[in-house]
């Protein structure tokens, strides 16, 4: 089945087995995400891709494109929430934007921007994370994941590992690492792998690549996301 | 320990899917799932150790580190709050000296809350060791605290102190139902499988679980679906506090229950069926069981039952872990694989893409109840009964304050005022219809009635008299949310968290008139936007008392948080909005301080 649809009044063609957002950025229109990276399996879990489809509420990475479909996107009420619930995450973790080495290539922050996020709204709950800088290569900070769960599904599905997991209910969630130990050192993760490079935030960093590109120049600094999300990405599952 | 692994597997098949059994028994065994046993049972599942880790984690009855050898728990509900449970609970700390929350220095005994336990008409209530202590009271609590300290086991403990009542003050259409041992399949297959869904389909009977999906249409989606196998799940996971009706009725009338699962596989065409039964209901296990090898030897269950060629069915009783979601269908289905449960994404549905991928029927205990009794009777004798758009019978778990707090069974309809009077409720405040996920009504709306159309309830009545306060009811409530929250999806997992806090913070006395408009705004961001029904609901315990009480919120509020751009009638618009409300109860004037 293909056929098109309309997003705020664009009509846009989807094809066969798409859903919502994949058939609106192959077409070039953005709606803001965190959990969904083309190519894997959509999760539906952060919420931000949030539309309306025929008046009916719908995350727009796991839901089916069809024919006909009147889709909302771009409306006061939707960013009004996804500004809300963006700042839910920021107030859950810990994100120091100023002092963080993602600054500028972090999604989170750039959806921040995006909305015109200009606080954190909420209270914080100023939780009690880790670092884990135990890997020769790789440092996870958990202070800034937002249980995407990019990481666990690229390490299963580009790089056939399960290095990762999300253990915990509620509030109280956090990542953890397939080790005997748990540290991620021992694990059979590698610096190459699809995992290290998916995080949307800064929870997972390459070590000794710090700064290589000022703050300033970074691609966020330099272009806003609605338009870099529609292109194809490095981080993009093939 | 590999030994006892050994065991443990072999009685699971080796089956990953029953990975919450496996880890149940190492959790009775070692009293938590020690690491060792999770890098054992890492290589002989052949499953991830994050898989194992993230189930512990999941659920409230699972440990990564020892609990006392009595580990007691207290239901939280709000009707054991209401029977004096806070100050029992610390007498029992006290007596057995050990903090709530913690386990004794000896490891003899631990101690701390649960979410309701089921035993709502026989609070307080606790369980120990998973097996529960109703109506407790000080005297039991000192019998209880010196069996522990003489370390006397389990098994050789007073009976009594165990005893689950079972109070039918009213039984209706299908309680009184005469019923023998495969009536209703013999129905069945008289009059035709399709004629018998045809017969499900007249009585127009709406699942009982909640959400109210007709299941004739279910049944008849799942038959016709190409792939095989497909699976017949019974949710037994009743886990909305207030509600016992279902313990009532596989404690009664099991049987029946397991009768209406194996006609829905004769119809749908199934052989494995699935009770899910909910952790809290461990003491109903052991009998279970036996109803099932009873009815195995009566060939109601097995090869070719009653004789009808080729229709072969058993059912499996599978246990949960302390997890509220898993009520959910697809978060059942998740834990039914062994895994957390968490709901999945929609489309497709569990009855085209359930258990293990295939087409799988969840249908609720009650309604496998009902459907027998229509296999039996025929739909029109069904439908007669209710209303039109919610035909037949509801069973309700009537408790709170209430002089007769039991099992009541009423034709859909029903005003909630004849139902107050019938349980000998006085001086009523307010009515929680349907638990906290449902609807608080005040005693402005007794005349409402109970039906799908009007006030929907999976079966939890709780009455409040004049005497509580509003805010110990919807306190109790969002915390519950918050500590059941799947936390899968960002608005509820951080949202119900918030809300609580910011719930606390007004109560507490200080909140500000703009503290009301953020809590408004959290309602609404996890009502509007979360992935499932637990967050859809989490916030109806503030926006319905909102709405029933307005003037409650603003007295709590700090006097001087008053600005004056702040409009407080234009505040609760959204609660306005999504009770549907615009009565002048739902109205303030701006209160000016002087
Ligand atoms: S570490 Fe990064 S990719 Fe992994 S779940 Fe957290 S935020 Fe997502
Ligand atoms: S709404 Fe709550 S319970 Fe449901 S998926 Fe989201 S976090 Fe889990
Ligand atoms: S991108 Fe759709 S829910 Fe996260």
């Amino acid at each position: 089945m293909s056929g098109t649809l309309t997003i705020d009044d664009q009509t846009i063609p989807f094809s066969d087995g798409q859903t919502i957002i994949e058939a609106a950025r192959t077409a070039g229109v953005y709606i803001p995400h965190l959990c969904h990276r083309p190519g894997y399996t959509p999760h539906g879990s952060c919420k931000l891709c949030t539309v309306k489809v025929n008046g009916r509420t719908c995350s727009a990475c796991t839901f089916p494109a069809a024919e006909g479909q009147k889709v909302v996107n771009n409306s006061e009420e939707l960013q009004e929430a996804r500004l809300r619930i963006t700042q839910m995450l920021f107030v859950e973790g810990n994100h120091f934007c100023p002092t963080c080495e993602k600054s500028g290539n972090c999604e989170l922050q750039a959806v921040g921007y995006h909305l015109n996020m200009l606080d954190n709204h909420f209270p914080h709950f100023y939780a009690h994370r880790k670092v884990d800088a135990s890997h020769p290569d790789i440092l996870i900070d958990h202070n800034r994941c937002i249980f995407c769960n990019l990481c666990v599904r690229a390490s299963r599905e580009s790089d056939g590992k399960d290095v990762f997991g999300i253990a915990g209910r509620g509030i109280h969630k956090r990542l953890i690492v397939n080790s005997p130990t748990g540290q991620l050192k021992d694990s059979n993760i590698s610096v190459e792998d699809c995992a290290v490079q998916v995080c949307p935030t800064g929870a997972i960093l390459v070590k000794r690549t710090g700064y290589k590109t000022p703050i300033g120049g970074r691609i966020y600094d330099q272009h806003p996301i609605s338009t870099i999300a529609c292109k194809k990405r490095e981080t993009d599952a093939t | 320990m590999k030994t006892f692994l050994e065991t443990v597997l072999a009685e699971a098949d080796y089956q990953p899917v029953r990975l919450l059994k496996i880890l149940r028994a190492v959790q009775a065994h070692y009293r938590h799932i020690p690491e060792t046993a999770i890098d054992i049972l890492t290589d002989k599942l052949n499953i991830p150790r994050t898989q194992i880790i993230a189930v512990v984690e999941f659920y409230s009855f699972l440990h990564s580190t020892p609990q006392g050898r009595y580990d007691i728990l207290f239901s939280d509900s709000i009707t054991d709050r209401m029977q004096n449970k806070e100050s029992l609970l610390s007498y029992a700390a006290e007596t057995l000296k050990v903090k709530v929350g913690e386990v004794r220095k000896d490891e003899l005994v631990s101690l701390n809350n649960t979410s309701c336990t089921g035993m709502c008409d026989q609070g307080p209530a606790g369980l120990i060791n998973g097996y529960p202590l109703p109506r407790l009271d000080r005297p039991k609590i000192d019998t209880i605290a010196a069996l522990i300290e003489q370390e006397t086991p389990l098994i050789d403990w007073p009976a009594e102190l165990f005893q689950v009542e079972e109070t039918l003050y009213k039984p209706g259409l299908l309680l009184t139902q005469p019923f023998s041992n495969g009536d209703a399949i013999k129905a069945t297959f008289n009059r035709g499988l399709t004629e018998t869904l045809a017969e499900v389909d007249l009585s127009n009977l709406r699942g009982r679980g909640g959400a109210g999906f007709k299941t004739a249409l279910k049944w008849r989606t799942c038959a016709v679906q190409a792939a095989t196998p497909r699976y017949v799940i019974c949710n037994a996971d009743e886990g909305e506090p207030g509600t016992f009706k279902d313990r009532m009725l596989l404690n009664l009338y099991a049987d029946q229950v397991f009768e209406g699962m194996t006609l829905c596989a004769a119809i749908i065409g199934s052989t494995q069926g699935l009770v899910y039964l909910r952790a809290e209901y461990l003491f109903l296990y052991e009998k279970l069981q036996k109803i099932l090898q009873n009815r195995r030897d009566q060939g109601l269950l097995g090869s070719n039952i009653l004789g009808q060629a080729g229709f072969d069915f058993d059912i499996e009783i599978r246990m949960g872990a302390g997890a509220y979601i898993c009520g959910e269908a697809s978060a059942q289905i998740e834990s039914l694989e062994g895994k957390p449960g968490i709901p999945r994404t929609k489309p497709p549905n569990s009855v085209i893409c359930g258990y293990l991928r295939k087409p799988t029927v969840v249908d609720n205990v009650e309604t496998f109840f009902a459907t027998t009794h229509i296999a039996i009777k025929g739909g029109q004798w069904f439908a007669d009964v209710g209303t039109p758009q919610s035909t037949g019978s509801k069973l309700l778990s009537i408790s709170g304050d209430c002089a007769r707090p039991g099992i009541y069974e009423y034709p859909f309809g029903t005003r909630i005022s004849e139902i107050l009077s019938d349980c000998g409720a006085e001086e009523v405040m307010g009515v929680q219809i349907g638990g906290p996920s449902g609807t608080f009504i005040s005693n402005r709306e007794l005349e409402r009635t109970l039906a799908f159309e009007d006030l929907s309830s999976a079966g939890s009545f709780m009455v409040f008299n004049k005497t509580r306060n509003i805010f110990d009811i919807v306190q109790n409530f969002t915390e519950f949310f918050a500590h059941e929250s799947c936390g899968f999806c960002a608005p509820c997992r951080v949202g119900t968290s918030l809300l609580k806090n910011q719930l606390n913070k007004i109560i507490d006395g200080h909140g500000s008139a703009v503290d009301m408009e953020k809590l408004s705004e959290i309602c609404l961001i996890v009502k509007n936007f979360s992935h499932c029904g637990l967050g859809e609901t989490a916030a109806n315990p503030i926006l319905t008392t909102l709405a029933s009480y307005p003037e409650l919120y603003v007295e709590q509020l700090k006097r001087s948080g008053f600005s004056p751009g702040f409009n407080l009638d234009a505040t609760l618009a959204i609660a306005r909005h999504l009770t549907q409300r615009d009565d002048s109860g739902a109205h303030l004037s701006q209160q000016v301080e002087n």
